[in-house]
């Protein structure tokens, strides 16, 4: 039995992965912004087989607030093996682009109150020599495009920051993965049409469940997502900046 | 947010646009159904026709939660949006199995209550909503109820086949039923003509489950060749619910690709590869009863035109002869699919619109022509002098007469909705096809 922390655990794609964990019959630990959707997954994943169920409100941009709610949960826990970063918001581009408020606050939820977790969680990791810190970030922050460099910049803060993070501890023994998931159908993306290369929060769950198991460092989901990617960044930025992405 | 989309039920005609709202929360719903003026809701959409289509739509993929199992009395509470696989990956390897399945796992539990869906068990257990214990139901004025077959009974027995018309299923508590491993026992037995497989439903009458796949081409005094498959849970062995390989159809096939030689082809195929006399076999829960969830997409096979899948009931005074008298126009009209599946129906539950009453249910589907609409019009008029009727869960076409005239009850149906403020609120195109407010 694994004790696990999910932090933005009501995302699609954390709530998918915690389904797969509570079957396993892991104790779970799930922190998000609104109680009642808390008690509801967690509701859920006691059905489904896991050991045992606690959850938490936490919101993200209150900085101050971090270090005592990650030692309240693995007090609670008694002690951690893996914490899943889920939590995010698909920033507007255009509307950021007027009202640099918003930007900040966008900036701030998915990369600078990520990195102030990390730090506090890094620590802890550090000192018991063990276990898994796995973060969604985003293809989007492999290369800045146009219609979303809001969102790509603050992805890829963090996914650097992951790489300097993995080479610290790997030190201590402990396994840091960086999750970049292609185009998934949640909430989050439901205004956008649907093709081919969509994929449900249910398949990404499971490559998550495998990658931490396996160790990996960097796990695109799906994982054809590599080739893309490296596609797009190969593409050099004097054709880059004329094209329409 | 709601998100325009192009939308179809399993059978994929008709295809509309619709806005979809992805509710999160019972709130969700509860704001959405108080701002939009009229909508339906839909769960994995695998009703064939029009009856989860409308112009706003909420769609209850979000809604995927259990909220409780007791794993010693079987009795299981969960959201509506959670799907029939959902519910037997969990509780099958528990010794519990659902009391009723359709032929498929891929629907939703407020799916199969809204359409009171059936199984190959109906003439001994009764359809899925003999086995709820009760609904939370959303009303279209955004109040919250509980209903069971004692409190707002008649909500309840209007909710359980209302399609969807009575206000957003929310959550639903049902009783499993025990197993003890989940293999089945599968006899096949190979019958010649319909008076032989009448016979041999009868000698199994009493058997769990049994359905009966007949051969749409043969004719004359071959009418009725079919192949009947019983079914018991096995006695011993072990609890599983890992799936097999999954195939999927990845496109659009030519419509030309189903047409009568392939299908007699097929046929010949089908039949012959079962042996002459009685066999018994052990199988999975999965290929018993859910043969076509391992081809994903099946529906492609039909080309971008869809098909309509035509299930009726024919009471059981209508005899044989009534039986054989439809099937025989089906077969002459030489439009039929591969097979239609037969199965025996006991007695009918108090819901004002379920479709099971005792009889015989005939489905099978017709790919979409434009020849097609007036042979079935021709069907209905048919099995309406038979006085039978035909299954909500699989109409796109049918009239207003044919439905007002089969479902006698619709206007108590509309007297519990409009006590129940779902007049004008929930609605879809299959309900205002069938005249319903």
């Amino acid at each position: 039995m694994k004790r696990i922390l999910i932090m933005g655990a009501t995302s699609a794609i954390a709530e998918a992965t915690a389904k797969i964990w509570a079957k396993e019959g892991h104790q779970l630990y799930l922190m998000s912004r609104n109680q009642s959707r808390l008690d509801t997954l967690a509701g859920d994943l006691v059905v489904r087989g896991a050991h045992r169920v606690d959850v938490m409100t936490f919101d993200a941009n209150q900085i101050e607030d971090h270090q005592r709610m990650i030692d309240i949960a693995i007090q609670q826990l008694d002690g951690i093996d893996i914490v899943l970063i889920a939590y995010g918001t698909l920033s507007n581009q255009v509307a950021c682009e007027q009202d640099i408020h918003l930007f900040l606050q966008e900036f701030n939820t998915n990369a600078v109150s990520m990195m102030s977790i990390l730090m506090h969680l890094a620590n802890r990791f550090e000192a018991q020599k063990k276990g898994t810190i796995a973060v969604i970030t985003s293809v989007a922050g492999d290369r800045g495009r146009q219609s979303n460099y809001v969102y790509g910049a603050a992805k890829a803060a963090v996914s650097v920051f992951l790489q300097g993070l993995r080479q610290r501890l790997y030190k201590s023994g402990v396994h840091v993965l960086t999750i970049k998931p292609g185009f998934v159908d949640t909430p989050m993306t439901q205004a956008f049409k649907k093709g081919l290369l969509w994929s449900s929060p249910d398949v990404v769950a499971q490559l998550i469940v495998e990658a931490i198991a396996s160790n990996r460092h960097i796990l695109y989901a799906p994982k054809y997502w590599f080739l893309i990617m490296q596609l797009v960044k190969s593409i050099p930025e004097r054709y880059f900046k004329r094209v329409k992405l | 947010m709601s998100v325009l989309t192009t939308s179809s039920g399993w059978g994929r005609y008709p295809q509309i646009a619709t806005y979809v709202n992805f509710p999160q929360s019972f709130d969700d719903c509860q704001d959405m159904v108080i701002q939009k003026k009229q909508l339906i809701v839909r769960g994995l959409g695998r009703s064939y026709g029009d009856s989860s289509l409308a112009k706003e739509t909420l769609d209850t993929r979000y809604l995927r939660h259990f909220q409780a199992f007791d794993e010693t009395t079987g009795i299981l509470t969960c959201e509506a949006g959670v799907t029939l696989r959902d519910i037997l990956q969990v509780v099958v390897p528990q010794g519990w199995f659902l009391p009723v399945t359709p032929g498929t796992q891929f629907v939703t539990i407020g799916g199969a209550i809204a359409s009171d869906v059936h199984g190959k068990n109906h003439h001994v257990d009764g359809a899925f909503s003999d086995h709820v214990i009760q609904i939370e139901l959303l009303l279209g004025n955004g109040t919250r109820v509980v209903a069971s077959p004692t409190h707002h009974s008649e909500l309840f027995r209007a909710t359980c086949g209302g399609m969807g018309l009575t206000g957003i299923i929310l959550a639903a508590t049902i009783q499993l039923k025990p197993i003890v491993s989940s293999r089945i026992l599968e006899t096949s037995i190979k019958l010649a003509c319909l008076s032989d497989l009448l016979d041999a439903f009868n000698d199994y009458q009493h058997a769990t489950y049994s359905v009966a796949w007949i051969d749409c081409l043969a004719k004359g005094r071959h009418l009725g060749r079919s192949i009947l498959k019983i079914g018991e849970h096995a006695e011993d062995g072990y609890l599983t619910s890992l799936p097999k390989r999954v195939l999927s159809v990845p496109f659009d096939m030519p419509a030309h690709i189903l047409n009568y030689h392939t299908i007699k082809a097929f046929n010949a195929l089908y039949y012959g590869r079962t042996p002459q006399t009685a066999s018994t076999r052990q199988t999975t829960y999965q290929s018993f009863f859910y043969p076509l969830d391992r081809l994903r997409h099946w529906n492609r096979l039909y080309g971008k035109s869809g098909f309509v899948q035509y299930q009726f009931l024919l009471p059981r005074d209508a005899g044989e002869q009534g039986l054989r008298d439809v099937l025989q126009r089906i077969v002459n009209s030489r439009q039929g699919s591969f097979l239609a599946v037969l199965k025996i129906f006991g007695k009918g539950n108090k819901n004002y619109l379920s479709f099971p009453a005792e009889g015989y249910s005939v489905a099978l589907d017709f790919k979409f022509t434009p020849s097609l609409l007036t042979l079935l019009a021709e069907l209905d008029q048919l099995i309406l002098t038979k006085g039978g009727r035909l299954y909500l869960a699989k109409d796109a076409r049918m009239t207003e007469h044919m439905f007002k005239s089969s479902y006698p009850r619709w206007d108590e149906f509309e007297q519990v909705r409009a006590t129940y403020h779902a007049i004008g609120k929930f609605s879809s195109l299959q309900s205002q096809r069938l005249g319903l407010q």
